[in-house]
């Protein structure tokens, strides 16, 4: 281990300790999640991507690095770790890697020993900004702005082509337990990439997956979108898909000061039946925005944001959270048979 | 903040059935959910009544039900309550497993449905299937979800289809009078074969279950709203795999070695689960979870609040309680604000960003010839719970918690001399020896292998115990220093390894800046704004979460984890002293660590430190807050040994000031003060050799009272009666040397014993009440039966304990609390002790008096009271307190009680006169008389005493068996009774086989005065199995005469429940008032 400093921008540096491979700079947007467990899952959700992540929950990598059926994607998301202390030691019969090992061969520095409750008030107060890893005693030069993070697939692929009906994953950053859950039904799936036109193509229904970023980022995946809702058959957004279902239909979306990212948030429906979810957002749709043919179907029970919209006659809508979980509860996995059986 | 709907409930009139004494099995946990039940109710305009007849608690205080009825929790009863109140509504979900049987027995009879009583929350018939073993694997079986498979067996065929049909390997368990012998897991048919023969030879019964030792055992608290909304508030990891209780196993939260789809599948599971069996409130279910495959199963579900709840409560900062009983009258989860943020609702999964750590506190070294392994029951008597951000910090805290002596896992004051023998087979220090084993040069790996224990839990002890080696060899360095500190190490650990004092450590650590920071619990991660007053300590942090409270603040110290001497009646001093600070409009500041506490509620306190009642760390939050003052007088033993060492360092006590409390406690510095003055007092010595003894004992004769300062097994108080007794309790008992004298003092016999409790200002006493004991002395007060006023004292041995008392409270010019207690013998008063503290029977005094005693105190300590007078010798009424013990827990506990108190908990109950009160008390302990026949066993010198009692009882048609001595005895007197013979007396008819037979319903049996440590005997072997058979067992002849008398159908007995309202406020009666 060296010594090194997370560096964010409104001025806190905190010191704290890496891994002793770790060099240069590293920058991202700092962002915190509250959950308590399921690190792999959400270190390899691409929703995650260009961000650096601060786990509130103190002690992560105790049971190792689960095995790649857990990961939401083929590797490490985020652009750094921040947290406070680093198993060391971690032990799991199902794990083959520590935490430590993993992100060394990924290539993806962390921090420890960071006091994460002051960092978590801190951007809560402030909201997320720009903050960059860094060791000795180098300056920093944090940016201004950061890249887009973009991550999809390169060329479309088929899931369960045996299957006569055909659904669209749009992939902007899919987790792959989206892709699972919809494997799990009989429906063949042509995951494609975020840019690909689908709406010539013969098919049942779209999902629009998640993704990092801000889904203003996404012009041509909602054009494509636009069309999609036109077409009138079944479409499903989830977490920056719903976003994109939002944008298409003429609503607007804002940034929501520090987002909602962690596995207890509460939403409700309209008839008051009340789901814990999992979320990872850091936008959302501006409910006065959204036209007269549709409607909000589930609010945060915290701070009343949408989470939830649809169309109110076709089968159009999406949700903010994680129906898939992973990590996260699973109360909201319904939803994929409810698109499946307006197939 | 949702608003609030009104409640969909008509309920107008609700009536709570509390837990009774504290005892093993069920401590202050209830406390803390009854009390937060009945504010609940009583925001929404609900008439709540309460019985229970536990003095003690918080929830029976004059401010918190309109109507407590201090009464036994029994069906009778509880009948008598609901036909006299009318209430439309019962809780069985807040007073343990005792309300909820009651409230099944209840609803059995068709009562409630009969009264138009409607049980509120959680429905009978879904309570009936989580209690019933087969109906809930029914339950469970009928969507999918896993359940421990397990068959009895009466016969090896039997056996061995089970096992088929579990299979193998299976644990089998034999009945439960052969203590365990037999149980264990059997790897197949013909090991099966050969070992049930061998145990069904002995037992009816054999229970052939699915293996699942070494399992990870996970716990989930769940609450679920009519409407369907269900959350799962914490999940809990033991860190004792499954065949340790929960009660007695390390616990942490949340779960720690769990992945994200462990975690999620199990909780999944719950939802599930408790959606189909139909819970409305709160509920826990607990898994066993396969570490290598994953599999799991669910051991069960208890529909009610419980000891993990309570834990979990405090754990996560959400107010499961107090939520719970919003949801039974008919609230949605999210029209419930959380009031821990007061911004967002109760539907909400709370996210840690601290770990909590609890631990059991046994007290198995009062139990003579208890057995010290743990497993499947309970037998701990409290517990503590830690706060840290990393699990070493947090599991450090809790050992120092714990209160017994040691300052960290490293610093135990246990001389273990087989720790491998004790990982295995565990026993209630397990955790040590594990420290031990590692410290001897074990690995992590033999350890788990031995003990099931996850490798995660063992990894970080074992950096501990490498940092105590670094520690040895290195100089004590800033960076060491922080380091030690991060993990947990106390100053006084690092004092003893580094041969520095506590004080200097504390000094090179501030001179470093080396301090913990204090952080909020906000159920939330921080990821909202949260108004949140709970608090703890860690040094892994930076920045403190608040700033110090005000110069006006008092900080009060609790009582830390209940202990046999030390139980609820100590959070009961707490609260009602921050209650009175608050009135008062003193911002107050409690520190405690045990989670079983209204002390520890987030609504009792302006702040709440989850912290160690140790010097160090009071000192850091006194250093932090700079408060007026802290009070050390209400929170019993612990706080009170804090109050010199606090002083020296230069904090400021309220009330009675530190050298007077040292001239109280110090037995020199107190006996040569009453000496000075005249007062008179057993004799006594301090000796460290045999030949010092034995001519002490020689000048003032036997019996004599033996008080060692180092225990070796046993009882560590003990009364010896003759030289051998001497030699043989100074050789097994105790290592007598320089260093570890012996106190030894006169033993009264036939003595009566009283006590004053009191409030004294500036050495004036202010309030007092004089109560005597039942029992002769011999027996330890808090095992005593306690009358107050006292009905059988002379007046002048009344005014003279009053005399001495004055005398004693103005020459150590006591502020605040007090309690003397004396033997009385011939008009000869002596006294034997005096505490310069609140007492245990405080609460007793208060509310049998009508005064609040700790409310004068506290008013006093603020300088605040205005003096008034009071009537507490001349009552229209009786209070009587009586010991509640957990025997039945303790298997090979013989049940007699002596000088080294064994009680775990207490009730009272009041009556317009002695009998009442008295019979109420004692039935009051769980005492159920099925029947009218008495058997008796008395010894010798107390024969003569309850000749007239039984007689009265034959008259009242009770038939009498008893020994031959107690036999021939009766019949000289000419009553008849059946002969029994001793089990050594090999002949029937035998003792054995009329307990066997369910023939004794009540068993009186006194036994000859203890001559030693251990009692091997026939007549224990009797008790024994009186106690395991249910079967009241009375071991005091003084008890027996008053009980027998009660018993023999005397018309003083009162059966017609009253409220503490009418009997002590003489308000209306239910008819009356409404």
């Amino acid at each position: 281990m060296q010594p090194s400093r997370l560096v964010v921008r409104g001025g806190l540096e905190l010191d704290g300790f890496s891994p002793s491979w770790q060099q240069g700079q590293t920058a991202g947007e700092v962002v915190f999640n509250t959950g308590m467990t399921g690190y792999v899952e959400s270190l390899s959700d691409p929703s995650y991507a260009g961000q650096i992540l601060v786990f509130t929950y103190p002690l992560i990598g105790n049971y190792g690095v689960t095995s790649l059926d857990t990961w939401e994607s083929d590797r490490v998301q985020v652009s750094a770790v921040v947290v406070s202390e680093v198993s060391l030691n971690y032990s799991h019969a199902g794990s083959e890697e520590s935490l430590l090992d993993w992100l060394k061969r990924q290539n993806v520095p962390l921090i420890t020993g960071v006091d994460t409750r002051m960092l978590t008030k801190y951007l809560r107060t402030k909201g997320t900004m720009i903050g960059a890893i860094t060791y000795g005693n180098s300056k920093v030069n944090l940016p201004q702005k950061l890249p887009v993070s973009k991550v999809s697939i390169a060329s479309p692929r088929t899931y369960n082509p045996k299957q006569h009906k055909t659904v669209i994953l749009v992939d902007c950053g899919t987790k792959l337990n989206i892709l699972r859950s919809l494997e799990s039904y009989p429906i063949k799936i042509k995951r494609v990439p975020a840019d690909y036109d689908y709406t010539r193509e013969d098919y049942a229904g779209v999902v629009i997956s998640n993704g990092p970023g801000d889904p203003l980022d996404y012009s041509k995946t909602v054009e494509i979108a636009k069309k999609a809702l036109e077409l009138g058959r079944p479409v499903f957004g989830i977490c920056l898909g719903v976003q994109i279902i939002g944008l298409a239909a003429g609503a607007k979306t804002y940034k929501l000061p520090y987002g909602h990212r962690g596995h207890n948030q509460p939403c409700m429906d309209n008839g008051e039946h009340c789901y814990i979810t999992s979320q990872n957002h850091g936008y959302a749709i501006d409910a006065r925005s959204l036209p007269s043919s549709w409607e909000v179907t589930f609010r945060n029970l915290n701070d009343d944001s949408v989470e939830g919209i649809r169309h109110k006659t076709k089968p159009l809508f999406g949700v903010q959270f994680h129906p898939e979980a992973c990590p996260g509860p699973t109360d909201t996995a319904w939803l994929f048979k409810s698109f499946v059986d307006l197939l | 903040m949702r608003t609030a709907t009104p409640p969909r409930t008509k309920i107008k009139k609700v009536l709570i059935l509390g837990s009774g004494g504290l005892k093993i099995g069920q401590a202050g946990e209830f406390d803390y959910s009854g009390s937060q039940a009945i504010k609940a109710l009583k925001e929404e305009g609900i008439y709540t009544v309460l019985i229970n007849p536990n003095i003690a608690t918080v929830q029976t205080d004059g401010d918190m039900a309109d109507r407590v009825y201090f009464q036994p929790l029994d069906v009778a009863t509880v009948e008598k309550v609901i036909l006299r109140e009318r209430p439309d509504g019962i809780l069985l979900g807040f007073g343990g497993q005792t309300a909820l049987n009651l409230g099944l027995e209840l609803d059995q009879t068709g009562f409630f449905m009969k009264n138009g009583v409607k049980v509120l929350g959680t429905p009978i018939s879904a309570i009936k299937i989580t209690e019933d073993r087969e109906l809930f694997k029914r339950a469970l079986d009928e969507i999918g979800v896993k359940s421990a498979r397990s068959r009895a067996a009466a016969t090896v065929e039997q056996a061995l289809a089970a096992a088929r049909q579990v299979g193998y390997p299976v644990m089998m368990r034999s009945g439960y009078s052969l203590g365990g012998l037999g149980s264990g897991r059997i790897e197949d048919r013909s090991v099966l074969r050969k070992r049930a023969a061998e145990i069904l030879g002995v037992v009816p019964q054999v229970l052939i279950e699915e293996y699942l030792e070494g399992w990870k055992e996970i716990e989930y608290e769940v609450v679920r709203d009519i409407a369907g909304n269900i959350v799962t508030v914490c999940n809990m990891e033991n860190m004792d795999p499954m065949g340790i209780h929960t009660g007695e196993s390390i616990v942490v939260a949340p779960s720690q070695t769990l992945t994200n789809d462990e975690y999620h599948r199990l909780r999944e599971i719950a939802i599930k689960t408790v959606s189909h069996l139909g819970i409305v409130g709160e509920c826990n279910i607990q898994y066993a979870l396969n570490p290598i495959t994953g599999d799991y199963r669910v051991i069960e579900v208890n529909a009610r609040l419980s000891r993990s709840s309570a834990l979990a409560s405090k754990a996560t900062g959400y107010p499961l309680a107090f939520v719970a009983s919003k949801l039974v009258l008919g609230y949605k989860l999210h029209e419930i604000t959380n009031s821990v943020t007061g911004t967002t609702s109760a539907f909400y999964e709370p996210a840690l960003d601290y770990l909590a750590v609890k631990l059991p506190r046994w007290d198995l070294n009062k139990f003579k010839l208890s057995d010290h392994h743990i497993g499947s029951e309970m037998k701990s008597v409290g517990e503590v719970m830690a706060l840290g951000r990393s699990f070493p910090e947090a599991l450090q805290k809790a050992v120092r918690m714990l209160n017994i002596g040691a300052s960290g896992l490293t610093h135990h004051p246990f001389a273990i001399k087989e720790p491998l023998s004790e990982i295995k087979e565990a026993t209630d220090r397990r955790l040590f020896a594990i420290v031990d084993a590692l410290e001897s040069g074990r690995t992590v790996g033999e350890i788990n292998r031995l003990s099931g224990v996850d490798k995660w839990f063992l990894q970080h002890i074992a950096v501990v115990v490498g940092l105590k080696k670094k520690l040895k060899k290195t100089k004590l360095d800033k960076d060491l220093l922080r380091e030690l500190k991060l993990f947990g190490f106390s100053d006084n650990s690092i004092a003893a390894t580094t041969g520095l004092s506590e004080n200097d450590v504390r000094r090179l650590r501030l001179k470093f800046n080396i301090r913990p920071i204090i952080k909020q619990i906000d159920t939330l991660a921080g990821e909202f704004a949260a108004t949140t007053n709970y608090l703890y300590t860690t040094y892994h942090g930076l920045s403190n979460d608040v700033e110090p409270l005000s110069k006006k603040s008092i900080i009060i110290l609790g009582s830390g984890p209940y202990c046999i001497g030390s139980s609820v009646e100590f959070d009961w001093c707490g609260v009602n002293s921050v209650k009175c600070l608050r009135s008062h409009k003193r911002p107050t500041i409690t520190i405690n660590s045990n989670p079983e506490t209204v002390s520890t509620d987030f609504d009792t306190s302006d702040r709440l430190y989850f912290e160690e009642l140790t010097l160090e760390r009071v000192r850091d939050i006194a250093d932090f807050e700079q408060s007026e003052g802290i009070v050390v007088s209400v929170g019993g033993q612990i706080s009170n040994n804090l109050a010199l060492p606090l002083h020296k360092f230069g904090y400021h006590l309220m009330g009675t000031s530190a050298e007077a409390i040292d001239r109280a406690e110090n037995r020199q510095k107190f006996s040569s003060m009453l000496s000075s003055m005249g007062i008179d007092q057993p004799e006594w010595q301090e000796v460290t050799t045999l030949a010092r003894a034995k001519s002490f004992a020689k000048s003032i004769g036997f019996p004599i009272l033996i008080r060692p300062s180092y225990v070796l097994s046993g009882g560590a108080m003990n009364v010896v009666g003759s030289v051998e007794g001497l030699e043989r309790y100074l050789a097994e008992a105790t290592r007598l040397s320089p260093d570890h004298p012996v106190v030894m003092s006169r033993f009264i016999t036939g003595a009566k014993e009283l006590e004053i409790d009191g409030v004294a200002e500036n050495g004036k006493i202010r309030i007092y009440a004089v109560s005597e004991h039942i029992e002769n002395a011999g027996v330890h007060s808090g095992d005593a039966t306690v009358v107050l006023p006292p009905q059988r004292l002379y007046l002048e041995t009344v005014r003279r304990t009053k005399e001495i008392t004055k005398k004693v409270v103005g020459e150590l010019g006591i502020s605040g609390p007090f309690n003397i207690q004396f033997l009385a013998k011939d008009n000869d008063i002596k006294v034997i002790e005096c505490n310069v503290r609140a007492s245990r029977s405080f609460p007793f005094v208060s509310k049998v008096t009508g005064y609040n005693f700790i409310e004068i105190a506290t008013e006093i300590l603020l300088g605040e009271y205005t003096p008034e007078s009071y009537h507490t010798l001349e009552l229209d009424h009786v209070g009587v307190k009586s010991p509640q013990f957990s025997y039945n827990r303790l298997r090979g506990v013989d049940p007699v009680s002596g000088v080294e108190m064994a009680s775990t908990g207490e009730v009272a109950c009041l009556g317009d006169n002695l009998y009442t009160a008295f019979y109420n008390s004692w039935m009051s302990t769980d005492k159920r008389i099925k029947g009218k026949n008495i058997f008796l066993s008395i010894a010798d010198d107390d024969k003569h005493k309850i000749v007239d009692e039984v007689r009265d009882l034959h008259a009242a048609g009770w038939s009498i068996m008893a020994t031959s001595g107690t036999h021939e005895y009766l019949k000289s007197y000419g009553i008849p009774s059946r002969k029994l013979f001793k089990i050594s007396d090999k002949r029937e008819p035998s003792v054995v086989t009329a307990l066997n037979k369910h023939q004794v319903s009540l068993m009186i049996n006194i036994p000859r005065f203890q001559n030693g440590p251990h009692e091997v005997s026939d007549a224990a072997d009797i008790r024994r199995t009186g106690i395991r058979k249910d079967i009241p067992v009375v071991t005091n002849a003084e008890i027996a005469k008053i009980l027998m008398h009660c018993l023999s159908g005397k018309p003083e007995v009162h059966h017609e429940p009253r409220s503490w309202q009418e009997i002590v406020k003489g308000e209306p009666g239910p008819e009356k008032s409404q």
